[in-house]
């Protein structure tokens, strides 16, 4: 098994090695491309379009580095400045936002040591695994044999059947270390990449708040929904209802001496309509801020939710302490929705949550065994649940495959207040 | 009495249907949504129209819109419109039209029904029906009436809601001549030239009160 995995690995890397080797090749020809671009910035005409047509094409070639960097385990983000709102192809604005992009011309610099890395380096692990094999096919001994002057490893020239016959073992080892180095040289190459194709501390901030602005709009944007919700619910529910229990028994006053029958039926009514409103502005204060949730923190609120849905939910909930409220009640929210999903769409049989608080991160799990399937693009659910984590700097990870189980992944970044002494140490 | 109706929400429907039969008058139409509204309004051409400001499709003042582009369309249709919540703005654009028939009140005022009935029979013959809450919003502006007494006061909000000068007087507990007298004078304070019409006499009112400092 291990010995298996290893010689995958090798076999990847080099296979990896081949494929930079190949792509280096473009990088020259792309540098020169995108300088003739630079130079006829100045014609009317194409300048405005040649050059950011090149640096499309120039990042879609570093885009691909990144990701075979990401295949050695080496993390390299984009770090272009996003596009202003406003710069349509071929216009000035556009042509700035490229040309007064460090990352732009960090991408340049890094053309020519890049293929020169990537050639030799490739080089060095395809040379290695193809000299080994050759060792390995006694191709040196059938080679002895035919011509008169033929040397492998330590032989040269190889000058007996038996020293031919050597080529085989060293084959063997030259091919491990080949294998072995692979790995490591493609991870070489990618740390060289990182040198100059990810971001550097001020692109990585302004990154961050470009980051923060969306996320902030975000932010507002659901709020504002969601006190237009609010709105809208008590207008069109506890508020009418009042106003019709108002009616009611305005009418009843009114018929009180001609005919106390139909009176009687409107008080009746009058009782049911207020109960009816009570019940309204029930739900809307759980969905506000749960009542459980304010009493019993998350372990308890979630538990209570899960009660209320209409399939069996394990809950599993370790936090020694409790999250700023703000806190806790995204973490209610993000879960209920999760829920309310599993409910919705994932046909499960059980689902079960489990939520625990480790190295400053609120890590929430929702898994069902429903159909799976789901898509972070096409519902509603997920988009407001990535939305309110991200409000708190959280991130969602969605796990869905066709026939599932589906697990949504949600972390938020916390610290926990010390636990209660007492859960009965009297009102707060 | 024929009525159109126009309420999204059937409970507040039904609760207006009843309380106006109940009474007397007939409901020709009862509409859901504010493009339904003009089309009934023009077709049955009721003696009154009763209208929530709050209407599909846009669940903004769809019904208020509505109501204004009916009373361009019929000169002088009176229209009565609810709503959970007052806002003098609204008030002053229902008022701006020519000519009165025109109500602006609380969905509240509904329990009342004997004095809802009222109102809507008021804006029925021409008349105005403001709710108190808009008049004293348009009194707590600070217009000079500093001026007038206590019960000039009074007076003025009753006048300004749109009382005639019996149902002041009742509501006060004086005469009728000294309901004339109060406001004579309070005319003459806010320098208003008098009138016989008590509905011209209520949009001078309001106008006073409702006019850009």
């Amino acid at each position: 098994m291990e010995t298996k995995s290893w010689v995958r690995d090798g076999i990847h890397a080099v296979a990896g090695g081949l494929l930079a080797m190949l792509l280096s090749i473009t990088n020259l020809p792309l540098l020169v491309l995108w300088l003739i671009a630079l130079a006829l910035s100045p014609v009317a005409g194409i300048g405005l379009i040649a050059l950011p047509f090149m640096t499309v094409v120039l990042r879609a070639r570093i885009d691909l580095q990144r990701r075979l960097a990401a295949r050695s385990g080496v993390q390299i983000p984009r770090p272009y400045a996003p596009r202003p709102a406003s710069a349509p192809p071929g216009g000035w604005r556009r042509y700035r936002w490229i040309l007064t992009d460090p990352a732009t011309w960090r991408d340049i610099a890094w053309l020519v040591p890049g293929a020169i890395i990537g050639v030799a380096l490739g080089v060095v692990s395809l040379v290695l695994a193809l000299y080994g094999i050759e060792g390995i096919i006694l191709l040196p001994l059938w080679l002895y044999l035919g011509t008169d002057w033929y040397g492998y490893g330590l032989f040269w020239p190889i000058e007996s059947f038996s020293e031919g016959l050597l080529a085989l073992p060293q084959g063997v080892v030259i091919l491990a270390v080949g294998l072995t180095a692979a790995p490591w040289l493609r991870w070489l190459d990618a740390r060289f990449a990182k040198l100059l194709l990810a971001p550097t501390r001020a692109a990585e901030l302004r990154l961050r708040v470009a980051h923060l602005t969306v996320s902030r709009a975000d932010t507002v944007d659901a709020q504002a929904a969601e006190l237009r919700r609010i709105e809208r619910d008590l207008h069109d529910g506890a508020q009418a209802r009042l106003v019709s229990l108002g009616m009611t028994i305005g009418l009843a006053e009114q018929l009180l001496d001609r005919d106390p029958e139909h009176v009687r039926k409107l008080l009746a009514e009058a009782r049911e309509a207020s109960g009816a409103a009570l019940v309204e502005l029930r739900h809307l204060v759980r969905g506000i801020h749960p009542p459980v949730l304010a009493e019993r923190g998350l372990d308890g609120a979630v538990r209570a939710l899960a009660l209320s849905l209409p399939l069996p939910v394990g809950v599993e909930v370790e936090l020694p302490g409790r999250p700023e409220t703000p806190v806790e009640s995204a973490a209610y929210f993000v879960v209920a929705e999760a829920l309310t999903n599993v409910v919705r769409h994932s046909r499960a049989r059980t689902a079960s949550v489990t939520i625990r608080h480790d190295d400053g991160r609120l890590a929430m799990v929702v898994r069902d065994d429903g159909v799976g399937g789901a898509d972070p693009r096409g519902g509603t659910g997920l988009r407001g649940i990535a939305r309110r984590l991200a409000a708190f700097d959280g991130t969602m990870a969605l796990s869905s495959p066709p026939g599932g189980p589906t697990v949504v992944s949600m972390e938020l970044p916390c610290v926990l207040s010390s636990p209660r002494i007492s859960p009965s140490s009297g009102t707060v | 009495m024929r009525v159109v109706i126009a309420e999204d929400l059937a409970l507040l429907r039904d609760g207006l249907i009843r309380i106006l039969e109940a009474f007397d008058f007939k409901v020709v139409e009862a509409v859901d949504n504010g493009p339904a509204l003009l089309p009934a309004l023009v077709k049955h051409r009721p003696e009154v129209a009763v209208v929530d400001v709050r209407l599909p499709p846009t669940y903004t003042d769809e019904g208020l819109q509505a109501a204004i582009a009916a009373r361009t369309e019929i000169p002088g249709l009176p229209i009565l419109v609810l709503s959970q919540h007052v806002e003098p703005l609204y008030a002053r654009e229902l008022l701006s039209g020519r000519g009165g028939g025109v109500g602006y009140l609380l969905k509240d005022r509904v329990s009342d029904v004997a004095q809802f009935v009222d109102a809507v029979r008021r804006v029925a013959d021409g008349g105005t029906a403001l709710d108190p809450e808009v008049v004293s919003r348009l009194l707590a502006r600070g217009r000079p009436v500093a001026a007038l007494t206590a019960r000039e006061s009074e007076v003025l909000a009753q006048m300004a809601e749109g009382r005639s000068n019996a149902a002041i007087a009742s509501k006060l507990f004086v005469t009728e001549k000294a309901v004339s007298k109060h406001i004579s004078n309070i005319f003459t304070k806010l320098g208003l030239s008098p009138s016989d019409d008590d509905n011209r006499r209520v949009l001078a009112v309001l106008a006073y009160l409702d006019a850009a400092d």
